[in-house]
């Protein structure tokens, strides 16, 4: 390994989340289709006869992709026919962008495996139709046209990445720029998102470009880092065993760990593209790209480097909110409701909140609690009237109880709020001691951490409730007193 | 440009094409093919240094479509037509291959 | 009373004063059909249930009287590559011979909305792939002057069934001559409108950038009334124009005197038959009288014509037939096929005739890595100059007049051996496609018994002066008024 260098580019393909498909108006909620072949028309079926129409939404959300990728947009663009015969393509040819896509010559600064920032060159970000989706049964297969023309974008970089860590970290990073423009969901698992490596790799220092594979069809980021770690150590083998790497189409068997070659379409990846007679030209006006240029939002690095400032945070500790556009959202609403620090809330936002979303497998989305009500709590903890791990017990049933509910109402049902009376502590403290005698005794012999575990027992006794410096306070008085 | 068009290029456009081919069609084509294109050579005559290359006559830009989703067509109908179906879905013969 | 020779305008006056009703004149339409048609072939469906119902409601409509147009009740005959909706389409290939349409072309339903009625599909060319309608899968259609002879293509069953008299007006498309040039044949009126002035939704693309729809008339008046009907701005055809339709009819009879006919000099060279040079010399003569200007201009790029427009053809074609794969509709093999590449070869060797095999290979051939520089961009190149000629040409005058073929009708089977010299017989009508302008062709005189067509070409979107120059010239002579009479 440590002689090769890998060189890494993805394409990553994005369905854009349009209400209709890309040629037509057919829904392109595909996913919440009732049956198969059920959003359908002619056009999307490949019928003799029908004609494509451009989706105007779908223009401008692959302007925004490109706006936000430090693209120059193209304004005269046109689309292409991608020929090849496939029963998921029912018009034998891909309505697809050719040699003027929307949108070149764009790039994105990432972290690489290091935490060193890097560029990553973007090629161009080119519109198509997505294809239908395909059911493989033992002996034939299924074709569901549901799927089939709603809008595709592929976002092609360079090969810049140099490591597995480094494409994760690109990969990962799109994936957030889409969420925040809201053009997708970024899920992966239903292929809403998907990518495609080009691996290659050469002796260390050297800057030639080998041949490299393809591998298609990724779709996880675990996927993505598996297949692209196989693949280089496969070329390292071939190399190292004298032999070349052949250039081809590979898939990845997620069960077995391997890619494997797809010979099957090599002869015909001649794709015979040509102008799309159907569809007349974009000429994309200046003021028009002006325009969208305002709907940009902020996007996760200059939110991180606001959020760095304006919160005081680390920079590990910002992104840890702006992964998510939602999460910075809401860390945000909850600090402008609180009147604890900023610093305060990250660590509830990052700490309780999201181990409990973790462990409920549960999405910002699922979660009802409301801003000013999670600041109400986080401010009862900071003005002491409830101990932190109180305040923990009381997020959690905030959280599972799933409506929005006023937290001192739970302090008040649970008993949770927090006594500073230090006579009923005393009184706690004198029951404890004449309890636990040998305990005292040690204290007396010079054992000075038995206080922790004494300490303990009054948490216990006064279930939590004692503001735990008072508590300490006097039991130590209480025991120096018993010395004498 | 070689005007000669062999039996190997005909059986490899033709499988382009998806077009089963035998091999007596492939000789038959090889004639034709080569006097058509031997015509077509004549272009090589015209001076097009500059030309831009027209697709369209109509000079339609930017027409476009409002994202509004609307009713689809009979599935029924859809797949009346179709040669095989089996729960709502097109039946094809088993694909080899990747996909996409 | 002759029915079958009545103008749309005539049968159309009929209906209003409720001489004729709807039913009456379509049952003996179809009944003539019937009758004629087993000797001319040029109906792949006759659709009678259709037409008897289409053609009560239009007589519904004629006794309330309210949303008439001229067309409402009127027999029509349309090209079979053009979808109904429930009406066979078959495009005359045997891929699409059991095909369907669930849904109607833009054309389709305008007529239907304007109360036309439909009486049935017509052969062609399989997929337009010809000149004669001898490549039709499904059977040859006769020129009804001539039986022996080709009603020319790809509209020819479109033509011969408009001269037959079996339709009161017939809806063509034009890829490259595809309605003049059968037009010409079979002494009918026809127009090749200016791309995208009639939508292609619906109709089965040959070459999205060519085709045009366009009707096939007894003379100019109904031609312009037809075209005025089907033309406009579709949303489902981004190619269509936006801008509004003339109503033709208004400025028909405006004069011609003073307006100037350019007479393209590369047109008028070896290989025209005497015959349709004499016609044609006439026609000029004709003009003159009526106070036209005549002034020879050139279209430098004439003989680079064929090779553009089949270079482009073949490519668009090979793209547009990829979807005819046996697997959502018309013929598959999926019975014997091992696999889905299987069921594409096996479907398309079984599918598709022999032209038009030749043809999505050399299209596949010209758009293919190494050879795509060499032809199919070559060829949009010299298409660009193609269009500056007709631009050129037509700044100096306000029309061109050429003939529509270098020969009459030709023999069943004189050129079927040879595709290039069947190419060849396209030599004055392919121009006007890849250029986009319109083109209107006219009955010009007989040369032995035979029909000689003219063509006026026009500037972009101005069909307007080309129904103007071709009804003034219909007012002075009568060749569109000869019927034949259909022999044995």
């Amino acid at each position: 390994m440590t002689q090769y260098e890998p060189v890494i580019g993805l394409e990553i393909h994005a369905e854009l989340q349009t209400r209709s498909k890309m040629f037509c108006s057919c829904s392109a909620d595909y996913s919440n289709a009732p049956e198969p072949n059920t959003f359908i028309c002619p056009v999307c079926t490949g019928l003799p006869g029908a004609m494509p129409v451009l989706n105007k939404k779908a223009i401008e959300q692959a302007t925004l992709v490109g706006l936000s990728l430090n693209c120059s947009i193209n304004e005269f663009n046109t689309f292409a026919r991608k020929n090849y015969f496939y029963p998921d393509l029912p018009k034998g040819y891909q309505i697809s962008q050719y040699d003027l896509p929307i949108a070149s010559k764009g790039w994105l600064d990432i972290l690489d495996d290091t935490d060193s920032p890097m560029r990553v060159v973007v090629r161009r970000v080119h519109l198509e139709e997505d294809t239908a989706k395909l059911a493989h049964e033992k002996n034939y297969a299924l074709v569901d046209f549901n799927r089939a023309g709603v809008p595709l974008l592929e976002i092609v970089s360079e090969p810049d990445m140099r490591t597995v860590e480094a494409a994760l970290s690109y990969a990962t990073k799109i994936r957030a720029i889409l969420r925040y423009l809201g053009v997708n969901s970024g899920d992966m698992e239903k292929g809403i998102l998907r990518f495609e490596a080009n691996v290659s790799v050469r002796p260390r220092g050297s800057s030639e470009l080998r041949t490299r594979t393809e591998i298609k069809n990724l779709n996880s980021f675990r996927a993505l880092t598996r297949a692209s770690a196989y693949e280089i150590e496969r070329q390292i083998k071939v190399y190292e065993n004298g032999g070349e790497v052949v250039q081809e189409t590979l898939g990845w068997d997620e069960a077995h760990g391997v890619t494997i070659s797809q010979r099957g379409k090599e002869d015909a990846h001649d794709y015979r593209y040509f102008p799309e007679p159907d569809l007349p030209p974009l000429q994309l006006d200046r003021n028009w790209i002006n325009s969208i240029k305002n709907q940009l939002p902020e996007l996760p690095d200059a939110k991180n480097r606001r959020f760095m400032e304006q919160y005081e945070l680390k920079r590990r500790e910002a992104s840890l909110l702006t992964a998510e556009k939602s999460l910075a959202d809401y860390f945000e609403e909850v600090v402008s409701k609180s009147k604890s620090s900023a610093k305060t809330v990250h660590s509830w936002l990052t700490g309780e909140f999201m181990r409990y979303m973790n462990d409920s497998g549960q999405t910002l989305e699922d979660i009802t609690l409301s801003a000013a009500q999670f600041a109400q709590l986080i401010d009862m903890v900071t003005d002491k009237s409830i101990s932190g791990n109180s305040g923990k017990v009381v997020l959690n049933e905030m959280l599972n109880a799933k409506r929005n509910c006023d937290p001192s109402q739970i302090v008040k049902e649970k008993n949770l709020a927090q006594v500073s009376d230090t006579g009923f502590i005393q009184e706690a403290i004198e029951k404890i001691l004449s309890d636990n005698p040998r305990e005292v005794e040690q204290f007396l012999a010079g054992k000075e951490t038995i206080v922790q575990w004494l300490m303990g027992q009054v948490a216990r006794a006064t279930k939590g409730k004692a503001d735990p410096n008072i508590a300490k306070d006097l039991l130590v008085k209480t025991l120096e007193a018993r010395r004498k | 440009m070689t005007n000669k068009i062999d039996t190997d290029m005909v059986k490899h456009v033709a499988n382009l094409v998806r077009l089963g081919i035998s091999e007596e069609e492939a000789q038959t084509f090889s004639g034709q093919f080569s006097s058509i294109i031997d015509y077509f050579n004549m272009l090589n005559e015209v001076d097009t240094e500059n030309v831009p290359p027209a697709s369209d006559t109509t000079n339609n830009t930017n027409v476009l479509r409002e994202d509004v989703a609307e009713p689809s067509m009979s599935r029924v109908e859809f797949l009346d037509n179709a040669p095989q179906s089996e729960r709502g879905y097109i039946k094809v013969p088993t694909v080899l291959g990747d996909e996409s | 009373m002759q029915l079958h020779t009545l103008t749309l305008r005539e049968a159309s006056e009929m209906l209003a004063t409720k001489q004729i009703s709807s039913v009456e004149l379509t049952q003996a339409t179809l009944q003539r059909a019937h009758e004629i048609d087993p000797k001319i072939q040029s109906y792949v469906t006759l659709a009678d249930d259709v037409a008897l119902e289409q053609a009560k409601q239009a007589d519904e409509r004629i006794a309330k009287g309210k949303d008439l147009t001229p067309l409402t009740g009127i027999p029509f005959a349309m090209k079979d590559a053009i979808s109904t909706r429930g009406v066979r389409t078959t495009c005359s290939s045997k891929i699409l011979e059991n095909y369907v349409p669930q849904y109607n072309a833009t054309v389709t339903q305008k007529l239907a909305d304007a109360g036309a009625v439909l009486i049935g599909k017509t052969n062609m060319d399989e997929f337009g792939m010809g000149s004669s309608c001898e490549n039709s899968a499904l059977f040859k259609t006769r020129n009804p002057w001539n039986l022996e002879r080709v009603p020319g293509g790809s509209s020819g069953g479109a033509a011969a069934s408009m001269a037959a008299g079996l339709c009161n007006f017939s809806i063509g498309e034009d890829t490259g001559g595809s309605v003049r040039m059968p037009a010409g044949f079979c002494n009918v009126t026809g127009i090749k409108p200016t791309y995208g002035r009639v939508s292609r939704y619906g109709l089965i693309s040959l070459v999205s950038s060519f085709d045009c729809i366009g009707p096939m008339t007894r003379d100019v008046y109904d031609c312009a009334t037809v075209l005025e009907t089907i033309a406009g701005h579709d949303p489902q055809d981004s190619t269509t124009f936006n801008s509004p339709v003339p109503q033709y009819n208004q400025n028909l009879n405006k004069t011609v005197k003073g307006m100037t006919i350019g007479i393209p000099k590369e047109y008028f060279v070896s290989g025209m038959d005497a015959g349709v040079e004499n016609a044609i010399q006439q026609a000029i003569r004709t003009y003159e009288k009526l106070g036209m200007k005549i002034q020879e201009v050139s279209l430098p790029h004439t003989q680079y014509a064929l090779p553009v427009y089949y270079l482009l053809l073949f490519a668009e074609a090979s793209s547009n037939l990829a979807r005819f794969d046996g697997t959502r509709f018309g013929l598959s093999a999926s019975e014997n096929a091992k696999d889905v590449i299987d069921i594409y070869l096996q479907t398309r060797h079984e599918g598709f005739g022999d032209e038009v095999k030749r043809r999505i290979m050399l299209g596949a051939y010209a758009l293919s890595a190494g050879y795509y520089d060499a032809y199919y961009l070559k060829a949009q190149k010299v298409r660009t100059l193609l269009r500056r000629d007709f631009e050129l040409a037509l700044s100096s005058v306000d029309i061109l007049l050429a003939p529509t073929s270098p020969t009459t009708a030709f023999k069943l089977g004189e050129k079927t051996n040879n595709p290039l010299e069947m190419y060849l017989s396209d030599i004055y009508v392919v121009a006007t496609n890849p250029a986009g302008v319109p083109a209107l062709a006219l009955p010009a005189g007989f040369s032995n018994n035979m029909p000689v067509g003219m063509q006026l070409i026009g500037k972009h979107l101005d069909e307007q002066t080309l129904f103007q120059v071709g009804h003034a010239y219909q007012q002075v002579t009568d060749w569109h008024k000869q019927n034949p009479v259909i022999g044995d």
